[in-house]
């Protein structure tokens, strides 16, 4: 169950050419975050990922999406021996043969991932987990926040706003030589509420505060958060980062910075729970 | 094969209804001029009221509905049964706090202390300060002296003597009960538990809001008897070999069953509630050998709390509970601000796992909904992990 030869495509679009071989079995593995659907497919050879926003209806968006993806590859409904779902939405997925927690999936996901990982960081849209993970993938104990949205995508997400950019721009600000945020100093937020924490934004911007000192000050606020969660694992191995915040490499730098050691991110970090479900998908299809 | 019930046992109709129908009986005993000691917590020696001719009975605590009430004088971010009680309280939507004669209290933590403060200036009321601790010679001489100042504000109160036959008699009613309870517990230790866990909780929850002991004992008496069949049968609340939980933490009475619910709707077998709306006040017996108020005093200070410092005894009882039921997990639940459960988690985690090598999931929350799909998430997840996913 290697994924060679199977291009990661973190686009909204189907990915193209992604033929299979007629007969093969395929199975699929959907991750119904809050955020984004994830939907991979794999037919033992090769593996395709996709992935839109999750809508109003994230168990209408993953049918479609399903159906879409079958379509690209030339396949029908009946040629897929095994879904596994995951992530929030998998209670509303009528069509699933089986539904796994994304605690399950991530570690699983992770480990494939990165081999070795034995801490798996996984912030996703409204939820922040921190996983210990045996050779096997296996979940050995796991931490979650509280119903409160500090520390997510949600808060990073409504945060973007009121600083008037895109989450993936202020993403895009990674400290370093060279970069824009070179010399840059993060601006403490002290708030631990998402809405506190905006209003804080939103004062420290009409003090006059440097906006990437607050992106800063926001990415270590997020990563204190989580790195405090995840102490209470005793986790000393490779780490791997997962999730949709993955892509945001502001928040890895300061995590490595709050833990530290180095948090690696895998190119399909986003994808690590739609690729442990996929992975358990194969595994109940084979019995 | 196991036979999952898709009905619970017939002898469950009673305590179904037991709470609502304790609103009625409580007026019954007032009218025949029974005198009623209302009590919050496990730590309130009941044998003192009944001693003293008085009912004995629990006060409401675990409700959402009253909270907003209860915010209207409390801090909003506090511990929830305590905004629960006194939102009761201050609206009189608890019969049993409406009723009651005089009210005991027990300073279990400071949220309680100052909440009784407030609740003094309209009700009549006995507060019990407790020691931080419950080993050392002069924690137990204290505790006794507030045994005595108890026994001598009830007295005063009610205007009665409480004499050493009273509380023998007491004492052997409670001891019978307290036997009674760990007898229906011991059916859980079937695979599959003929009953669930959440049926146990309303068993043990309703015995606070019975008055009449008999009548209460004989419907146990029958819930088991139909126990006894149900296992002859190989009837079971959940599947054979389901994952076997052990539920601790802060009192999670009816009306707060939450993650009790989460866990049986997830496939789990709740087979034993180690907290004060559970088990926690029927495992220890008072001795009958001993003087009878020094014995009784012995017993409750035995509670292992989390308001006492140190608390190994509650991590030693999860151990032989874990042995005794099979139990596969612990899922320990504490309310948002209770500081001693909640800190007491992380002792109970590394203890636990020291001792059994056994994951521990905990859970804070409050008395509302709004997290139950997370709670779902996060126990469906601990359950994978024991079953290896």
């Amino acid at each position: 169950m290697e994924s060679k030869g199977a291009a990661a495509t973190p686009a909204c679009a189907p990915a193209p050419n992604q033929k299979a071989p007629d007969g093969a079995t395929i199975v699929a593995g959907i991750d119904a975050g809050s955020t984004a659907v994830k939907l991979v497919l794999d037919d033992g050879n090769r593996r395709s990922v996709w992935q839109r926003p999750s809508g109003w209806s994230p168990g209408e968006t993953a049918r479609e999406l399903l159906q879409e993806a079958l379509a690209a590859w030339g396949r029908k409904r009946e040629d897929v021996a095994h879904i596994c779902g995951t992530g929030y939405g998998r209670v509303n997925l009528p069509f699933l043969d089986s539904a796994v927690t994304e605690i399950a999936c991530h570690a699983r996901g992770a480990v494939h991932l990165r081999p070795g990982a034995q801490l798996v960081i996984d912030i996703g849209g409204q939820d922040a987990k921190g996983i210990l993970v045996g050779a096997t993938g296996r979940v050995l104990d796991f931490v979650m926040n509280d119903k409160c949205a500090a520390g997510t995508g949600r808060f990073l997400a409504v945060m973007a706003h009121a600083l008037g950019m895109e989450v993936a721009e202020m993403g895009a600000l990674v400290p370093g030589e060279g970069l824009p945020m070179a010399g840059i100093h993060p601006h403490p937020i002290n708030a631990m509420c998402t809405v506190f924490a905006e209003s804080e934004v939103i004062g420290l911007l009409n003090q006059g505060v440097d906006r990437r000192a607050i992106i800063a000050g926001l990415h270590q606020s997020v990563a204190r958060r989580v790195a405090a969660m995840v102490a209470r694992l005793g986790a000393s191995g490779p780490v791997l980062f997962t999730g949709g915040v993955a892509r945001n490499a502001g928040v890895g730098a300061a995590l490595e910075k709050e833990l530290g050691c180095p948090v690696e991110v895998n190119e399909q970090s986003p994808f690590a729970g739609a690729i442990g479900a996929v992975l358990i998908a194969r595994e109940k299809a084979a019995g | 094969m196991t036979v999952i019930a898709e009905e619970r046992p017939y002898a469950m109709s009673f305590f179904d209804v037991a709470i609502p129908k304790a609103a009625g009986s409580i007026v019954e005993e007032k009218k025949k001029g029974k005198k009623v000691m209302g009590h919050y917590c496990v730590f309130a020696p009941q044998e003192l009221a009944m001693a003293a001719g008085a009912v004995p009975v629990a006060l409401c605590a675990t409700k959402e509905e009253p909270i907003a009430d209860g915010e209207k004088v409390l801090p909003r971010n506090f511990c929830p049964l305590i905004k629960s009680s006194y939102g009761f309280a201050i609206t009189d939507k608890c019969p049993f706090f409406l009723h009651s004669d005089l009210v005991m209290g027990e300073t279990t933590c400071d949220g309680k202390k100052k909440m009784f403060e407030l609740m003094g200036q309209f009700k009549p009321m006995h507060v019990m300060s407790l020691p931080a601790g419950s080993k050392s010679e002069a924690d137990r001489a204290y505790w006794m002296a507030e045994m005595k100042r108890a026994k001598g504000a009830i007295e005063e109160f009610f205007q009665v003597t409480i004499t050493d036959e009273a509380l023998t008699t007491a004492i052997g009613e409670l001891n019978a009960e307290r036997r009674l309870m760990q007898r229906l517990a011991g059916y859980l230790k079937h695979d599959p538990a003929p009953m669930s866990g959440q049926d146990l909780l309303k068993v043990l929850w309703s015995r606070n809001f019975s008055f009449d002991r008999a009548a209460f004992a004989e419907r146990v008496e029958e819930l088991m008897a139909e126990l006894d069949e149900r296992i002859a049968q190989g009837v079971g609340a959940a599947a054979k070999g389901a994952k076997r939980i052990i539920v601790t933490g802060v009192p999670t009475g009816v009306g707060t069953e939450k993650v009790i619910r989460i866990i049986e709707e997830s496939g789990a077998a709740v087979v034993f509630l180690e907290n004060c709306a559970g088990m926690k006040q029927f495992l220890v017996t008072v001795d009958e050998t001993k003087p009878p108020l020094e014995a009784i005093g012995e017993k409750y200070l035995a509670t292992p709390c989390s308001c006492m410092s140190p608390n190994r005894d509650r991590l030693e009882l999860l151990v032989r509970l874990i042995d005794e039921y099979k139990a596969d997990g612990i899922v320990d639940i504490t309310w948002q601000g209770c500081h001693t459960y909640n800190v007491e988690a992380r002792l109970l985690r590394d203890y636990i796992r020291e001792q059994r090598e056994m994951p521990v999931l905990h859970i804070e929350t409050d008395y509302s909904e709004g997290d139950s799909q997370q709670i779902r998430t996060r126990v469906q997840a601990y359950l994978e992990m024991l079953g290896g996913v």
